[in-house]
């Protein structure tokens, strides 16, 4: 039975090529927008609270509260504030991502050897450069590894705001009725390529981060 | 605005017998009559079909990670597939899952629990396996000088030393869990989910009552990772001395 | 409770590594008698934690024998003869999760003695090793400094009372102030058990203070020689035995004897005078230190409580 959908799904994908390419492009389209604004409120914040090494019960509790949100609580109080559109899933998927950055910018810089932090304070370099040339190249790859959890959480999130409206490839998944059991399974099938695709972009560039950093023997 | 004559979850539909109230004509937030009006019937058996389904889940994808854990941290050789058969589990998007199982376990509570199983899995087996690799290698050392034998390592020394990391992940497992679970409500009438869903999905939305409900499901979260933190910091003494 | 001591005999014990050139232990052969240190140094390289772990079975042999008291290890129950053998290694390996005297009474547990044995035998070791049998006890490892922590895994070892003890460097993380006491203590701890004990290290200066006899191991595993401290800085059997023990051998040699094994000439009526004096129980080479220091050829030897005992001369001393 499941083999059979399974066959029917990839009978489905050449059929609804641009259906399925249009539907990628907006839950892509939300997912990197959440990534990015995410990105640009929590990793700054994190990478100083890091740097500092301050902050520390902050950063576990926004961790914490994080993981206990629901992400269909929040799709739904994003349509309570903001109303249908574009913006209320994009602020309920940035509040979703900001945990996981916020978290993981602290712990990777928080990390970083701190001899070497030392020796470049000794060596008379500000604060700022001290984050920008010792603790981010050296936090870089475990900086890069949570950003990847994040971006596949992000994008499989995004499906589910299309259970209220917000398109994508949630919107497929959620009308059995329109679509069948194939179009489903289709588009999970395109969604987890996409978040796949997301990772190993992200992985290839810890690698090359990580590879910098190791010793040459 | 009729919202609030719509009461998912257990119970008959309450007829409405008076004025809705003035807060619930405007569909303010915190409609206090309407809460303590359906607790009873709404808010409350959702919130205890909300607890049973997580925990079933919980418990059953521990006792299944535990028993997959073991054979990939004995036999590398099953490591990598396992985790990789783990992995893709989570890769699956719930709401695709869950209509995935249904020709073959039907719209019930159980095809909704092997969902939520199956997530719990990815997160539980890679913590588990981290934690017992995680167990320093002069300690082993010395427990084998010490002629203790395979097993009496294990139980002794591995397991009470992975202890700390395994409930780590259950923690966050749980949590994880009682967030899925909500979208349950995508498929069956059980749980937090049903009376968010519902809120949600009137026309103009039914805010009191999706904060009400959505506010119990976080706050469950809250409780149940405090709960297991505490039981963290209780079973794993010498963790706290540093 | 009576301590009883092992004999070890290493007989041609070999260990080959399959895809490796040269053997790690090159047919060893050489007796431990019991109740003596025997302490194995040597080069990296030179097999001589190899060798130790040989004798537990923690890596096994590939040719030769190794017997304790003249039944072969490999005729033992590996957990059993592991059981009856005392393990010290560099870095302790204390179980973090139990308590000291969780961590020490983990071999009675397995022989199964009863509770309140191991609770008395417990407080016995703490006190015998130098920490509160009452405070000390119920701490976690976490909560002890390193030279507790070494202390620990001693008496750890010693718990079952074992006629045969294995120490793996282990004295090597700490630092030298400590180590030294550590050294003395442990010293002083023999006297009183006279177990039969090899004990690994690389400091050669650690292994004439401790040895009763000194193995030395040169790459490859082979025994250069086996003998007193004494008589291997005196008369080294080769070049890489003289290099090894250091150029200042003699010097080393003189740090082994007392001012009182030596016959002091009588200090006289005021005999003694002027003279820097050095208590009885210094070594010869303290005393050629002191003569060099304050430029003089005599010092007088006193007692414990300052009385003099004698006079030394320097040609005494460099005879």
């Amino acid at each position: 039975m499941v083999a059979s959908t399974f066959v029917d799904a990839f009978r489905f994908m050449p059929n609804h090529v641009s259906l399925l390419l249009e539907k990628t492009g907006e839950t892509a389209e939300l997912a990197f927008a959440a990534l990015a604004i995410g990105l640009l409120i929590a990793l700054p914040l994190g990478l100083w609270l890091g740097h500092r090494h301050r902050g520390l019960v902050l950063a576990l509790g926004v961790s914490s509260l994080g993981r206990a949100l629901p992400s269909v609580v929040l799709i739904g109080l994003g349509i309570g504030i903001l109303g249908v559109g574009f913006w209320n899933n994009t602020v309920a998927l940035v509040v979703l991502a900001i945990p996981p950055i916020l978290t993981n910018a602290y712990f990777a810089v928080e990390g970083v050897d701190r001899d070497a932090v030392e020796a470049a304070r000794g060596m008379g370099l500000s604060e700022l450069q001290i984050l920008t040339r010792v603790e981010l190249p050296l936090g870089l790859p475990l900086l890069l590894a949570g950003l990847r959890i994040a971006a596949v959480f992000v994008i499989a999130t995004a499906t589910i705001a299309g259970l209220f409206g917000g398109g994508g490839l949630g919107d497929i998944m959620a009308r059995q009725v329109t679509y069948g059991l194939s179009g489903v399974f289709a588009a999970a099938f395109w969604v987890a390529a996409l978040a796949l695709l997301a990772a190993a972009a992200i992985g290839l560039g810890q690698r090359a981060a990580s590879r910098r950093m190791a010793p040459r023997t | 605005m009729t919202g609030w004559l719509v009461a998912k979850g257990g119970g008959p539909v309450i007829p409405d017998f008076g004025q809705p109230s003035a807060c619930l004509k405007r569909n303010g937030w915190f409609c206090t009559d309407w809460l303590t009006k359906h607790w009873g019937d709404t808010l409350q058996p959702a919130l205890v079909q909300h607890i049973q389904l997580t925990l079933i889940a919980v418990g059953i994808g521990f006792a299944i990670s535990f028993l997959l854990a073991l054979v990939g941290f004995r036999w590398r050789l099953f490591d990598g597939p396992l985790g990789g058969f783990t992995d893709l589990l989570y890769a699956i998007p719930s709401i695709a899952l869950f209509q995935l199982l249904v020709p073959l376990t039907g719209v019930t509570v159980t095809t909704v629990e092997i969902a939520l199983v199956s997530y719990t899995l990815f997160i539980l087996y890679r913590t588990m396996i981290a934690g017992l690799r995680a167990v320093p290698d002069e300690v082993l050392e010395s427990a084998r000088g010490m002629g203790l034998t395979r097993l009496q390592t294990f139980f002794r020394v591995e397991l009470p030393l992975a202890a700390p990391a395994i409930l780590a992940g259950l923690r966050i497992a749980t949590v994880a869990t009682i967030s899925i679970a909500t979208v349950a409500a995508f498929l069956i009438d059980d749980g937090l989910g049903a009376p968010i869903f519902a809120a949600i999905e009137t026309p103009d939305l039914f805010k009191t009552e999706l904060l009400a409900t959505g506010g119990l499901a976080i706050l469950l979260a809250l409780v149940a990772d405090a709960l297991l933190a505490a039981l963290q910091r209780a079973l794993t003494p010498w963790n706290r001395l540093r | 409770m009576p301590t009883e001591a092992a004999e070890l005999v290493f007989d041609e014990a070999t260990k080959v590594y399959p895809g490796r050139d040269g053997a790690a232990v090159d047919h060893l052969s050489l007796t431990v008698p019991a109740g003596e240190i025997c302490v194995l140094v040597g080069p990296s390289g030179g097999g001589k934690t190899t060798a130790l772990k040989l004798v537990n079975r923690l890596i096994p042999l590939t040719g030769g024998d190794i017997r304790i008291d003249g039944t072969s290890i490999l005729e033992h129950d590996l957990t059993a003869l592991r059981r009856s053998i005392g393990y010290v290694i560099q870095q302790v390996g204390l179980f973090p999760h139990m308590t000291v005297e969780g961590n020490i009474g983990t071999v009675p547990r397995l022989l199964g003695w009863e509770k309140r044995r191991i609770r008395e035998r417990v407080g016995e070791l703490l006190e015998l090793v130098g920490l509160d049998p009452q405070q000390d006890r119920r701490r976690f490892p976490a909560e002890l400094s390193g030279g507790q922590r070494q202390r620990v895994g001693l008496a750890r070892a010693l718990a079952a009372n074992p006629a045969l003890m294995l120490m793996d460097e282990p004295f090597g993380a700490i630092d030298p102030i400590v180590r030294a006491r550590l050294q003395d203590e442990f010293l002083r701890l023999q006297g009183e058990l006279r177990k039969t004990v090899v004990f690994v290290t690389h400091d050669v200066d650690e292994a004439i203070k401790v040895g009763d006899r000194i193995a030395i191991l040169r790459e490859g595993g082979r025994l250069a020689q086996y003998d007193t401290p004494q008589r291997i800085l005196e008369h080294p059997v080769d070049d890489f035995v003289a290099d090894f023990v250091g150029r200042d051998r003699a010097l080393k040699a003189l740090s082994l004897r007392r001012l009182a094994d030596l016959e002091l000439a009588p200090a006289g009526r005021n005999g003694g005078d002027g003279l820097p004096s050095l208590a009885a129980d210094a070594s010869l080479r303290d005393a050629l230190a002191l003569l060099i220091a304050e430029r003089r050829d005599a010092l007088l030897v006193v007692d414990g409580s300052g009385a003099p005992l004698g006079i030394v001369r320097r040609r005494d001393i460099l005879s």
